[in-house]
């Protein structure tokens, strides 16, 4: 950058220079080839016939233009996309899209082709000077810079400036600070599913006395419709998507209906959607301490990718594998969740899982472990095994 | 230096009449309201910095600029009629507009005004279509604009600054892009809002509260929508709009650069002025911009989020893949290896932080410190307005070639479930292909590209001092054959040789070994012999055009070889030579 600071004519280096041991030009510059007049330019046949074409050009536009304002006034929007609708995007998109564009096109092309046969098509030359300031002037700015510095005495003082400095950059935090209330803060919240709310002991009012009553197992209903879902109902080899029942049906777990709604409802989903799986016993390598984790060959995962949390939905029948379709991590649900390709760090968590006295599949405990991508406070110390719950 | 050439750029013409025209009534009406603009407001004044006679060099490769300019300016129409009809509001509501299959169903009131915009406002799916496809030409003729500026050498000084403002141009819009695709609240653009959710939990110390504090909660939250929104349409659109302004205003400052040629010079700047042929074509080219924005909104659907539904976290569809140009982060994150460590109680996540925090932002900085490493391999401090041949400058080319082979195999690997269906292949190999391509590919890539360029320069300097192949074969009179070559025009030879020759930057600025010690110790010693090292092999092998001699030469030489040719044609087919015997 020091380089800069020396003004040196353009060019200096540059065509048509001799000396100083650099070899001469080959070939001395031509020069600006003559004007070579078009057709239009000496034919006034031609000339004419261009400003017709011209002419024309924005005539065309004119019709278009009249027949996008009769499309859009004549047919129909809405998903009654049976008017001449060939490319499935609606015949009132199509009309409106094509009269549109054909109209600006003709304008584009008149006003190019008026350009390129009528007006003056001469080549000027202009003369370029080099992006500095002339020496005079650089030297004045740089004397009133310095003279204004000097000036504050900024040089001098350096309490005054050091005060300052110190004074403006704290202002940092008024502009952090601020943003403090965009959210709340995650405390634990990554650490904890809504399949923990089924089993706990919670105090309750009953007849004017405070009871603690046990909330039943958190039953596994299927996605959508909500029922739960009995342990017969699966075959080998069945896949299904599931949620927590307590997101259909709050009370029995005596919980809020806010709780399971609108915002909350989507928060809940994303971290407690499970997939269940039913394989042959024999298929199934559990691991330490997940041996009572399955019940009859159906296992129960998360359904969010551990790498950054899409919900995983391939399953790949013969192997067990289950696939993300995002980042491709493939997981094995034979095997505890281990990832055996892709890009995702953390094997699938899995939902301990048993049968309620009436045959439905219900949670044991929450999650053992986070759900979802990994993030910097996970802290595997404190994954919890089914002992801990 | 014009008069050292002989040029006489004060005779060019400055009309094409051979008459001058006289005023009509419209020029003299233009006049009078100039006249009064004038007195109030001295534009005249203002023409002195800029003439309306600026003069802006004709080739069709500066046009991609103008096409990202122009789709720039198709977005901010387009976007001001969606924001009139788009609701950025994460409320729940019950779907009840003209789309039958998802009547009744629950989603945000931005997917519910996404889907009322393109079923129950007439022309509103063509503009959210037209909105949607220029964005991706913006940012497409973006990335292209930038290559023909660093293939051209036009980023050399002074244009350094404009280079980096392009820069960040780039870096905007593919923000700008994201934002605005996000929108929708639709199940695709939930799942890329999912995925920016695990990127931000991956940032070290401060991921989790980066995502709380973006989703207003824990994911997803209700808020992000509305905070997209606008960033979306205020503030990253104000940097885009100042810094394309900035970025005009230089180009009129340093004034484009253009193509060799007869008459061109470093100290010049040829081709049609601002008025009224630049404005007209500019002008014109708008049109068609915004026409081909139009046809391809209201003929190829994008995007149909009425397909995809409203965003459900526990749903995603197959192929789920970003917009284009957020394919190649997509791609590395797809095909690195699962890495992840644990520390003291703590995850740092490199199978995220490597391909989408670390690597493209190493990419932007890499694309903006390439003018500043080229200028210090070459000790080049002149400034340029001459473009350069990608030809004639084989390693920058190669650099050029490398970067784009390393963006399109990881772009390619962000479709490596579509490869893998499409082709019937399995997607594991693919992934361990593409984890070896990224690397070798890129010097793959490097090292034919520039052998090809310096072959091209060799080409060249055949034409200059050869000729041109005819095509016309003669046969000589002991049997051999040979091509007859007819030296070029002027014009061409010119051009050919309208070039610098390679300087090759020395630690001493000459070439002898016994040099002085470099002031600056050691650091600088070991520094400078690098750079003088980076510099040779920068131009090794590189053709340099022939001196005047050296033309001189080749040139006698074919012109015998041309009165050879028209001596043997003049003697006809086997009239010449011993071996005519029938």
């Amino acid at each position: 950058m020091t380089d800069d600071n020396t003004i040196e004519p353009a060019g200096d280096h540059g065509h048509g220079h001799g000396g100083n041991g650099v070899p001469d030009e080959p070939i001395a510059n031509p020069g600006l080839p003559a004007h070579l007049p078009r057709p239009t330019d000496v034919d006034p046949q031609k000339e004419k016939r261009a400003e017709i074409q011209v002419a024309a050009l924005f005539g065309l536009s004119a019709i278009f233009t009249v027949l996008f304002a009769v499309s859009y006034f004549t047919l129909d929007v809405g998903d009654n996309w049976s008017v001449f609708d060939v490319l499935n995007v609606g015949g009132s998109t199509v009309a409106l899209g094509g009269t549109l564009g054909l109209s600006l096109l003709f304008i584009g092309v008149a006003i190019t082709h008026w350009a390129r046969k009528l007006m003056g098509d001469h080549e000027i030359v202009e003369m370029r000077h080099p992006a500095y300031s002339e020496e005079e002037d650089r030297q004045r700015a740089l004397n009133d810079l310095k003279m204004g510095f000097e000036e504050t005495g900024i040089a001098r003082r350096p309490l005054i400036r050091n005060s300052a400095l110190g004074a403006l950059a704290l202002l940092g935090v008024p502009a952090v600070v601020m943003l403090r209330d965009l959210g709340t803060l995650p405390g634990d919240k990554l650490e904890h599913t809504i399949w923990g709310r089924g089993g706990q002991k919670i105090k309750k009012v009953v007849d004017g006395k405070e009871v603690t009553v046990t909330v039943p197992l958190m039953r596994i209903s299927r996605d959508a419709i909500g029922t739960p879902i009995l342990a017969s109902d699966l075959e080998t080899g069945d896949l299904v998507n599931a949620q927590p029942e307590v997101l259909f049906n709050p009370e029995r777990y005596s919980v809020e209906l806010e709780e399971v709604e609108g915002v909350n409802l989507q928060i809940n989903k994303s971290k407690a959607s499970l997939i269940l799986l039913r394989m042959d016993p024999a298929d199934i390598k559990p691991g330490k301490g997940r041996e009572d984790w399955d019940v009859n060959g159906i296992v129960a995962y998360s359904k969010i990718c551990t790498h950054v949390g899409c919900p995983i939905s391939l399953n790949e029948r013969t192997t067990h594998h289950l696939l993300c379709p995002c980042h491709q991590s493939t997981f094995d649900l034979a095997d505890s969740g281990k990832v055996v390709f892709g890009p995702a760090g953390r094997p699938l968590p899995q939902l301990p899982i048993t049968v309620d006295d009436q045959g439905y599949l219900v949670a044991q405990s929450d999650f053992t472990e986070p759900v979802g991508p990994s993030y910097w406070e996970r802290d595997y110390d404190r994954d919890r095994f089914a002992e801990d719950d | 230096m014009s008069a050292d050439n002989g040029l006489t750029t004060g005779k060019v013409a400055t009309t094409n009449g051979t008459e001058p025209a006289s005023p009509t009534r419209s020029a003299k009406a233009a006049g009078a309201v100039a006249n009064w603009a004038d007195d109030r407001l001295g534009l005249a004044k203002a023409t002195k910095g800029m003439s309306l006679r600026k003069v802006f060099p004709d080739h069709w490769s500066f046009m991609l600029g103008e096409i990202a300019l122009w789709s720039f300016v198709v977005l901010l129409l387009t976007g001001v009629f969606l924001t009139l009809f788009f609701d950025p509001s994460m409320t729940e509501v019950q779907y009840q507009g003209s789309y039958d299959p998802l009547r009744g169903v629950h989603m945000s009131r931005a997917f519910a005004s996404a889907l009322e915009i393109s079923f129950d406002v007439r022309g509103g799916l063509l503009m959210r279509q037209m909105h949607h496809w220029a964005a991706m030409i913006f940012i497409g003729a973006m990335m292209i604009h930038l290559m023909r500026v660093f293939l051209t050498g036009a980023f050399r000084k002074p244009r350094e600054v404009n280079w980096i403002i392009g820069c960040l141009l780039l870096l905007l819009g593919t923000i700008e892009g994201f934002t605005g695709y996000s929108l929708p609240d639709d199940l695709l653009s939930g799942t890329g809002m999912r995925a920016a959710d695990g990127f931000m939990k991956a940032s070290p110390v401060v991921g989790t509260y980066m995502s709380f504090f973006l989703f207003g909660g824990e994911f997803p939250g209700d808020q992000v929508i509305p905070r997209l929104y606008s960033m979306h349409i205020l503030l990253i659109p104000g940097i885009l709009l100042a810094l394309i302004t900035a970025h005009l205003i230089l180009v009129v400052y340093h004034k484009h650069t253009q193509w060799p040629g007869p008459g061109k010079t470093e100290d010049n700047v040829v081709g049609p002025p601002l008025m009224p042929i630049y404005m007209a074509k500019a002008g014109g080219f708008f049109f068609i911009v915004f026409g081909m924005v139009a046809l391809l909104g209201g003929l190829f659907t994008l995007n149909p989020v009425w397909k995809f539904g409203p965003y459900d976290p526990s749903k995603v569809t197959a192929g789920s893949q970003p917009d284009w140009y957020m394919g190649w982060p997509d791609g590395l994150l797809r095909i690195i290896p699962a890495w992840e460590t644990h520390l003291w109680g703590h995850t740092v996540s490199w199978n995220i932080m490597l391909p989408i925090l670390i690597m493209p932002p190493l990419m932007l900085m890499v694309l903006i410190a390439l003018p500043f490493i080229e200028a210090w391999v070459t000790g080049d401090k002149r400034e340029h307005h001459l473009l350069q041949r990608p030809r004639n400058a084989p390693t920058r080319t190669a650099v050029m070639a490398a970067l784009v082979t390393f963006y399109g195999l990881a772009w390619a690997a962000g479709g490596n479930d579509i490869i893998a269906i499409k082709m019937h292949l399995s997607i594991n190999q693919i992934t361990y292909f593409m984890r070896a391509a990224v690397f070798i590919g890129p010097v793959i890539a490097f090292i034919i590209a520039r052998r090809w360029c310096i072959s091209l320069q060799r080409h060249d300097e055949g034409k200059l001092l050869h000729g041109y192949e005819t095509g016309v074969i003669v046969r000589s009179p002991d049997g051999g054959y040979a091509e007859k070559h007819l030296p070029i025009s002027e014009t061409s030879a010119y051009v050919l040789t309208a070039r610098d020759r390679d300087e090759v930057w020395t630690p001493n600025g000459t070439a002898d070994e016994a040099g002085v010690a470099a002031p600056g110790g050691k650091l600088a010693e070991v520094a400078g012999k690098v750079r003088g090292k980076l510099s040779e092999a920068m131009f090794a092998d590189n053709v340099q055009k022939p001196t005047a001699e050296e033309l001189h030469e080749g040139q006698h030489h074919a012109e015998h070889e041309l009165h050879e040719l028209e001596g043997q044609i003049a003697a006809g087919p086997n009239k010449h030579g011993s071996s005519n015997d029938h």
